[in-house]
C-alpha cells in the first residue's frame, strides 16, 4: 500500500489574484494517470506542500466534474500560505488527498439549500454554491448568506450579483462596515434571518466561518424551524497528517480530518461553543 | 500455555536464543537513576535487586539485595518509543534545477527487536497504539514496520509501585495478551509461558525443566498479592459521561494552578499518540526531509490554527488531556486511554495525580 503521508507532485497551471490577500491556484498532478484518477467531493480538502517549508490543509473549491484542473483558494495567513503567493504558472508543489467528509449534496437534492458563511470569503461553501447553480434543476430554493467584516473583504463580488439574479435564489450579504456604493446590508449577517425564505422543515443548511457566528446562525435557524439534523457545519481545526493519526484536530471523540470537516450539527452539538475544544 | 521452568542461572540462554534468531535484545537497565529499556547483551546487565520507589512527582531506585531481575514496577519508557518513534523522517523531497519535485518515502529501519521485561500495562497500551496507528482508515506504515519486527517477553508484575493502578483499569498486573513469552519471576528462576507461535519456538530452544506445583502456586500467589497491594484506583472504568458533564467544574481551575503545562505526562504516557510534522530542508536547498515528532496537547502550538489558539490556557489543556484520556477514548477506541501504569503521576514535576483529579471531578474515592 502506498504510504498515506507522501505527497505527489502537482503543477500550477494558473494563479488568480482574488483580492490583495486571497488567491486561487489552479492545479494539475504532473502524473497524468494520477490526475485522471483524482476524484473529490465538494467540502473535501487536500494537503498542499510547499517545497522545503511544509504542508497545510486547503479545501478544494472547483467543481468535482471539472476533470481538467482542481482549484484551491488560499488566504495569506502563515509561513506556508505566504510562500504559496510566490508560485506562478509552471511552478511545482506537493499535493495529497482528497481527505475528509464533504457537504451533504446528495441529501440536499430536491430540497431548499441554504449556505451561511462569515469571515473572509469562505471558499468551501462557494464550491457548494457553484455546484448548485450548475445543477440548478436538482435543487429547490438557494439562499446565500455571507457576512464579512468590511465590504472590501468580499471576494467574487460580481458573482454575488450574478447569483442574486438567478431564479429561486436569494442573496443576503452583510458587512460590519461598508465602503461607498456597497449595495448590501451594513451590520451582522445574522440580522438578516427574518428575510430568509425557505421551507425550513426540509431545508439543508451548510455553513462555515467563525464558530461564534455559526452559533448565532444555528439559534436563528432552529427558531425558524430548521431541524437540527438539517444543519451542517465545517469545523476548522489544526490538521497535520489529515488521516486521523496526529491528534491535533480532535473535537471530543471526533477527528475533524477524517470524521469531518463537515459535521451534521447533532454530531458536534455537545461540545459546540464550549471554549477549549 | 506453560512451557516449563528456567533457572535464573540460565537466563542468558534466552538472550542467546534471541540473538541467534537475529534479534537485538532490549531490556531493563539502570541509567541516570531510573530503569530504562536499553540494549541488553548479558543477563548480568539486568537490574538485579533494584526496587523503584514511586510517588507523585518522585522516582527513586534502591538496591534491596534481592536476587531477582524484575522486582520493580516500571520506568519512564513503555513500549511506545519502539513502535512510535519520538522523532523520525516520513519522506523526503528533492527539487532539481528545473523546479521538478520528487518525493520518496523513508522507510524505518527493519531491525528485529526483542523487548524483555514488558509489563501487562504496557501490553494493554500497545494494543491501543495498534488500534490507533494500524487498524484505522489508513495504516501507518512506519508504525507497522516496527511493530511486526517486535518479539515481546513479558514479565508478570509482582512489585507494583505506589503509583500503580492497573487493577482498576483492568490491565494488570498479569500479562494476558499480545506477548510472545510471559515469565513469572520466582526467587530461583522463571515459569515460562508461550503466547504465540514465535514464543513457542523460542521456548523450545531453552532447556526448561518441568515446573512444580509449588512453583506454580507461588507464582500465582505473588501476582494475586501484587494486585491486592495496589492502593490507587480510578473511580470507574467508564468516566466519559461524568467528565463531559463536569466541564465547568472548579477543579479544572485548581489543577491548572498546579500544572506547569510541561507535557511530561504525555511523553511518559504509553498511549498518548499526538505528533507534529516538521520540515528539515538542507542548507543547499536541493532536498528536504519531512519529519514527525512527538507532540503534546499541553503545548501552545497543539491547537493553533491561523491566528487562533483554541487552548491558550493550562485549564483547557489539562481538561483536553483528561477528557480525552478517560473520556473520548471510549468513542474512538471503545475503552479508556488509561492503562493504570501511573507514569504520569510519578513523572509529573509537581506530582499531579490523575486518579485524584478524576475523583475530584467525577466523584468517587481513589484509595480502595
Amino acid at each position: 500500500m502506498a504510504d498515506p503521508h507522501v505527497p505527489h507532485e502537482a503543477e500550477v497551471v494558473e494563479r488568480i489574484q482574488e483580492s490583495p490577500t486571497i488567491f486561487t491556484l489552479r492545479l494539475r498532478f504532473t502524473d497524468p494517470a494520477r490526475h485522471a484518477a483524482f476524484r473529490f467531493e465538494p467540502g473535501q480538502f487536500n494537503m498542499l506542500y510547499l517545497y522545503g517549508v511544509g504542508e497545510i490543509p486547503i479545501s478544494i473549491v472547483s467543481d468535482p466534474r471539472d476533470e481538467h484542473l482542481f482549484d484551491h483558494t488560499i488566504r495569506v495567513v502563515g509561513r506556508v500560505t505566504k510562500g504559496f503567493t510566490q508560485l506562478k504558472a509552471g511552478d511545482r508543489l506537493g499535493v495529497r488527498g482528497p481527505y475528509g467528509r464533504g457537504w451533504p449534496l446528495r441529501r440536499a437534492k430536491g430540497r431548499d439549500v441554504m449556505v451561511v458563511t462569515g469571515g473572509l470569503g469562505c471558499a468551501p461553501v462557494v464550491s457548494v454554491i457553484n455546484y448548485v447553480i450548475r445543477r440548478r434543476d436538482d435543487f429547490r430554493r438557494l439562499v446565500i448568506m455571507q457576512g464579512v467584516k468590511h465590504s472590501d473583504d468580499l471576494i467574487w463580488r460580481s458573482q454575488y450579483s450574478l447569483w442574486s439574479r438567478q431564479r429561486d435564489t436569494q442573496v443576503l450579504v452583510a458587512a460590519d462596515a461598508g465602503a461607498a456604493l456597497w449595495p448590501w446590508h451594513i451590520g451582522r449577517v445574522t440580522e438578516l434571518f427574518d428575510r430568509v425564505l425557505i421551507d425550513a422543515a426540509r431545508a439543508v443548511v451548510m455553513m462555515c466561518g467563525p464558530e461564534g457566528m455559526m452559533r448565532v446562525a444555528i439559534d436563528n435557524l432552529l427558531h425558524k424551524g430548521v431541524p437540527e439534523d438539517g444543519i451542517y457545519l465545517s469545523m476548522e481545526r489544526s490538521m497535520q497528517c489529515a488521516v486521523g493519526l496526529c491528534g491535533h484536530c480532535q473535537y471530543g471523540g471526533k477527528f475533524a480530518c477524517k470524521d469531518g470537516p463537515v459535521f451534521a450539527y447533532p454530531e458536534v452539538k455537545p461540545l459546540f461553543g464550549i471554549r477549549g475544544f | 500455555m506453560e512451557s516449563g521452568f528456567l533457572p535464573r542461572t540460565r537466563f542468558q540462554t534466552l538472550l542467546d536464543a534471541l540473538h541467534r534468531a537475529g534479534y537485538r535484545c532490549v531490556g531493563p537497565r539502570v541509567r541516570d537513576g531510573a530503569i530504562v529499556y536499553d540494549t541488553l547483551t548479558r543477563a548480568e546487565e539486568l537490574p538485579r535487586g533494584m526496587r523503584d520507589r514511586q510517588a507523585p512527582g518522585r522516582y527513586r531506585l534502591e538496591q534491596t539485595g534481592n536476587p531477582r531481575f524484575f522486582s520493580w514496577a516500571n520506568g519512564p519508557q513503555a513500549l511506545k518509543p519502539f513502535v512510535f518513534a519520538p522523532q523520525e523522517p516520513l519522506w523526503r523531497s528533492e527539487r532539481n534545477a528545473s523546479g521538478e519535485i520528487r518525493f520518496a518515502e523513508i522507510s524505518p529501519p527493519a531491525e528485529r527487536l526483542a523487548i524483555i521485561g514488558v509489563r501487562a500495562c504496557d501490553l494493554a497500551a500497545l494494543r491501543l497504539q495498534d488500534r490507533h496507528f494500524q487498524e484505522g482508515v489508513v495504516a501507518d506504515s512506519h508504525y507497522a514496520a516496527r511493530r511486526r519486527n517486535l518479539i515481546l517477553i513479558a514479565v508478570h508484575c509482582t512489585h507494583p509501585a505506589d503509583t500503580c493502578f492497573c487493577v482498576s483499569t483492568g490491565d494488570g498486573p498479569r500479562a494476558t495478551q499480545d506477548f510472545d513469552l510471559a515469565l513469572s519471576e520466582l526467587d530461583d528462576g522463571y515459569l515460562v509461558q508461550a503466547g504465540s507461535e514465535p514464543g513457542r519456538e523460542l521456548a523450545a530452544q531453552l532447556t526448561l525443566t518441568r515446573a512444580t506445583a509449588a512453583q506454580r502456586e507461588a507464582a500465582a500467589r505473588e501476582i494475586e498479592e501484587s494486585a491486592k497491594s495496589q492502593t490507587r484506583r480510578l473511580p470507574s472504568r467508564q468516566l466519559r459521561d461524568a467528565l463531559f458533564a463536569n466541564l465547568e467544574h472548579p477543579r479544572w481551575n485548581d489543577v491548572a494552578e498546579r500544572c506547569l503545562s510541561c507535557g511530561n505526562c504525555t511523553a511518559v504516557c504509553p498511549t498518548c499518540f499526538c505528533h507534529s510534522e516538521a520540515e528539515e530542508p538542507t542548507l543547499a536547498g536541493d532536498h528536504s526531509r519531512h519529519l514527525r515528532l512527538w507532540d503534546s496537547c499541553f503545548t501552545q502550538g497543539h491547537s493553533y490554527i491561523h491566528g487562533l489558539t483554541i487552548r491558550a490556557d493550562t485549564r483547557t489543556r489539562y481538561r483536553q488531556w483528561l477528557t480525552h484520556k478517560l473520556g473520548s477514548w471510549h468513542d474512538q477506541y471503545g475503552r479508556s486511554g488509561c492503562v493504570g501504569c501511573g507514569r504520569c503521576i510519578a513523572w509529573c514535576p509537581v506530582g499531579i495525580d490523575i486518579t485524584e483529579e478524576a475523583a475530584a471531578i467525577c466523584g468517587g474515592g481513589t484509595h480502595g
